[in-house]
């Protein structure tokens, strides 16, 4: 690694003593990070553990309450956002951050220059995004809108708009949440090709191997403090799981053999176009029986939000027949599928799954806010739903103060263990799982699997759609994978079909060996 | 306070006595917190129903259009009916002018739901349709062939709005202005209707996967807001004038948005910063008649002060604490 700076202190960004809470909450205490220039550095750590709040500070979101930044070898004091952006700080946020009515290009350009230069520079930006989207092979165009694209879309997006404001130090955090493993090698990939071109590279993940693969240097935060920082070589994934939920992960979850019984969800010739009135599903059929988890692998953006949504009623059917335990639910409204035994987690948790500025009480009555025992006569009823809330949070250890703290507040793990405890709680014959895992840490993974495999076992039907083969394969009893809104083929979960997945994913329907990573640079 | 004193001030007034005759001149006597009272009665139900709307995301800026629409529904009830006791023609008239509201805010609802045709723009178009009818009606097929002007003939006895006190103008409407701004905030957060409401404002995606009607909940929204706004004309006629004319209101469907915006979309508060825009109005009247204060001026006072709530009240919640 090259020095070419010219200053005393080996590193590039030191963020000395950073204290800061919200009111009587602490979310830093004391954290101590130091970054070298030139290396990717992984910043692990439990849900809620602060590591985005740590980053929020570094880019000028939040302003700490005490504690020294030191960055290229000089005190660092930023006020805002684009402050950090002129310093070369470039933040992917774990949330997005996009207009949703505008274009890639018009996102990126936003609230840069005065319009009418804009408008001349349009297609200088066109160009930028273009070339900059062929260079690292990620698929952006600019003209798209953003409330067209996949959620795995929005992120390429992201990614190519901090590279667009050209940065020294880029911060991804969980950037590989949403992404298959085809995508997250490709971007793993350009994580080193941006090292090499002399950036600096934070990123935060909770998938231990990725980190393991691309990372120089590991940070674990624990307690909204840095505990341990280490080279990649001196450490492995199970001292870094130890350190950041202190005790043993399971890395595979025991679990019996399946029982089948009755078919509980079946889907037969199911087609439907998606928003832009392009096919999206293409004579889908299939089955889910009470006892088994079905797994949905394919690429985003294959017609899997399609599937969620139809089966849910939020999409018209165009043909084809859905049923829920022999009643024929093809074309009833949402309201009446909610009266089913049927529960829900939504691929995007904030674009459908919560509200965020209500609290975690409110949010935990979503489906519910009009009935027995949540509402009496048409009045909610706060003391039942606070002590439902309460045992939500207990039960699924979300952090949070209490069930009064708005949703908005918590972690993003925490917000999709909310999620999923309050969908679980509707005690559903049938459990229609969207990216299930999506954020959520090691340890929480691991309890949510294993309550995954108890519904299972309790004689629920699960469908588990998922970008995530990991996730997949540790829980599910058969795999069917789609590719351009039809079913490929039907895989028995067994670790040693992941190839063959992974090769069905990309559209090939049988497995010639050789022909791994087509065309992918 | 102090920023409009030296705006004041700037423009060649004694900036602080001007402030101290607003203040202790509104106060002055009996009769004036009456009539601050009486001008907060229109205020507090426009402002508490387009908290709903807001609530639910419907920009509703049509009360001034939904009260007009409200007037004339009144009138042309309290005109009608000879014989009937006050007990019913009362209550009769005043659910005319909160049906005429509600219609009227209605149809903007449904071009919304229907068309996605913009409710700020539908509201501000009604409004227009709403005072030029009024001005038709008065002028011609309601008017009073007795009178001179343009006015409607004038509401019947028995359709009068008791006076709260005797001897003043206030009307027990401001009873019922408080205790329907408390209603609207049981509404709104403590009942499951009010629930959809909010989550129909805030985030329409999650309200369908919960299984809300949205288009429902909008049309509920704006018919509430329009039905207040069409009951504020009601009392105004039925209140205070007794009679339809072509400018009963000074601007109140405007103001009440003020009022809402300023309660933070809570109807609850909605009975305070009512008041409180009650006050500004008569302090303004009064400063304009003791010292000269163009209108104008009084107005970009009435400003700043919105402005200033408004945006602590803003910062507040993008600092994120629960307060
Ligand atoms: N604006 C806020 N007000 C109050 N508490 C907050 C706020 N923002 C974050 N927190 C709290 O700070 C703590 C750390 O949050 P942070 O988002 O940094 O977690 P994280 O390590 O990124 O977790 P995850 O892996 O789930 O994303 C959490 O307990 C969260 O509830
Ligand atoms: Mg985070």
């Amino acid at each position: 690694m090259t020095d070419d700076k010219p200053m005393n202190s080996p590193y590039l960004l030191q963020m000395k003593e950073i204290y800061k809470s919200f009111g009587p909450v602490t979310v830093s205490a004391g954290v101590t990070l130091e970054v070298k220039p030139g290396e990717i550095h992984a910043l692990l750590g439990e849900n809620g553990a602060g590591k985005s709040v740590l980053m929020s500070i570094l880019c000028g979101i939040l302003k700490p309450d005490s504690g020294s930044i030191h960055y290229k070898g000089a005190p660092l004091n930023i006020g805002s956002p684009r402050e950090a952006i002129r310093h070369g700080i470039g933040m992917v946020h774990q949330h997005f951050m996009l207009v949703p009515n505008l274009t890639v290009a018009e996102n990126y350009v936003l609230g840069q220059g005065t319009p009418l230069r804009l408008i001349n520079d349009m297609k200088a930006v066109h160009q930028r995004i273009t070339a900059l989207s062929d260079r690292y092979g990620l698929d952006v165009r600019p003209d798209a809108v953003i409330e067209d694209l996949s959620v795995g879309e929005q992120q390429r997006v992201e990614i190519l708009k901090v590279l667009f404001h050209g940065t020294d130090l880029l911060i991804l955090d969980e950037p590989t949440a949403v992404l298959t493993p085809q995508e997250t090698d490709r971007l793993l990939d350009l994580m080193r090709d941006l090292v090499a071109d002399g950036k600096t590279v934070i990123f935060i993940s909770h998938k231990l191997d990725e980190v393991m693969r691309v990372s120089d240097q590991i940070s674990v935060m624990r307690d909204f403090k840095v505990v341990h920082t280490t080279a990649v070589t001196d450490t492995n994934p199970r001292e870094l799981a130890r350190l950041m939920v202190g005790r043993d992960v399971l890395m595979e979850l025991p679990r019996g053999s399946a029982n089948p019984g009755q078919v509980v969800l079946s889907v037969d010739g199911l087609s439907c176009r998606n928003d832009l009135g392009l096919p999206a599903l293409k004579g889908v059929s299939f089955s889910v029986k009470a006892g088994e988890i079905v797994g949905i692998a394919g690429v985003s953006g294959n017609g899997q939000t399609e599937l969620s949504l139809a089966i849910s009623g939020l999409l018209p059917i165009d043909a084809g027949k859905v049923s829920l335990e022999g009643k024929d639910i093809t074309g009833l409204s949402p309201a009446e599928i909610n009266q089913l035994s049927f529960a829900h987690v939504p691929e995007d948790r904030h674009k459908m799954g919560v509200l965020l500025p209500f609290t975690l009480a409110e949010n935990a009555i979503l489906h519910r806010y009009n009935q027995s025992p949540f509402a009496k006569k048409g009045l909610l009823q706060r003391g039942v739903t606070a002590s439902f809330a309460r045992d939500l949070i207990k039960r699924f250890r979300v952090k949070t103060p209490d069930e009064e703290e708005f949703l908005a507040n918590l972690s993003g793990g925490n917000q999709q263990k909310l999620v999923v405890a309050r969908e679980l709680a509707r005690d559903p014959n049938f459990i229609l799982v969207s990216q299930l895992t999506r954020g959520i840490d090691i340890g929480a993974i691991e309890f949510i699997l294993q309550e995954m495999l108890k519904q299972r076992d309790a004689g629920r039907a699960i469908l588990l759609i998922s970008t995530e083969l990991e996730e997949l394969f540790t829980v599910c009893d058969r795999i069917l994978v789609m590719f351009h809104g039809e079913i490929l083929g039907e895989v028995p979960a067994d670790r040693s079909r992941l190839e063959e997945v992974g090769l069905m994913m990309a559209g090939q329907r049988s497995a010639p060996a050789a022909a791994m990573e087509p065309a992918l640079t | 306070m102090g920023f409009g004193a030296v705006l004041l001030e700037l423009n060649g007034y004694q900036g602080m006595d001007v402030i101290n005759v607003m203040i202790i001149g509104v106060f002055q006597d009996f009769r004036s917190i009456t009539e601050i009272l009486l001008k907060s009665i229109p205020l507090i139900l426009i402002g508490a129903g387009l908290c709903v709307a807001f609530r639910c995301n419907m920009w509703n800026i049509g009360a001034e259009g939904q009260l007009y629409a409200g007037a004339v529904a009144a009138t042309l009830v309290g005109v009608s009916f000879p014989g009937l006791t006050s007990w019913i023609y009362v209550p009769l008239v005043l659910i005319a002018g909160a049906l005429g509201g509600a219609f009227w805010g209605g149809i903007a609802g449904y071009l919304k739901v229907r068309f996605q045709a913009s409710e700020i723009v539908t509201t501000i178009m009604l409004n227009y349709i709403a005072l030029i009818a009024t001005s038709w009606l008065v002028t011609g097929p309601m008017k009073d062939t007795k009178a001179a002007y343009p006015q409607s003939a004038r509401l019947l006895r028995e359709a009068w709005v008791p006076d709260l006190i005797s001897g003043a103008r206030l009307h027990i409407g401001i009873l019922i202005a408080i205790a329907l701004a408390l209603v609207l905030y049981v509404y709104l957060y403590r009942s499951s209707a009010g629930y959809a409401v909010r989550v129909v404002g805030i985030n329409p995606h999650a309200a369908r996967y919960a299984g809300m009607n949205t288009g429902r909940n909008m049309m509920i929204a704006i018919c509430i807001s329009g039905g207040m706004a069409g009951l504020a004309g009601a009392f105004e006629i039925a209140g205070v004038t007794h009679r339809l004319y072509q400018n009963i209101s000074p601007g109140y469907g405007f103001e009440g948005i003020a009022v809402a915006l300023l309660a933070g979309n809570n109807p609850m508060y909605a009975i305070f910063s009512g008041g409180l825009f009650a006050v500004l109005r008569s302090g303004s009247e009064l400063m304009q008649i003791s010292s000269q204060v163009p209108q104008v001026l009084v107005s970009i006072i009435q400003g700043i002060v919105i402005l200033s709530v408004v945006t602590f009240g803003a910062l507040r919640f993008f600092s994120r604490r629960r307060g």
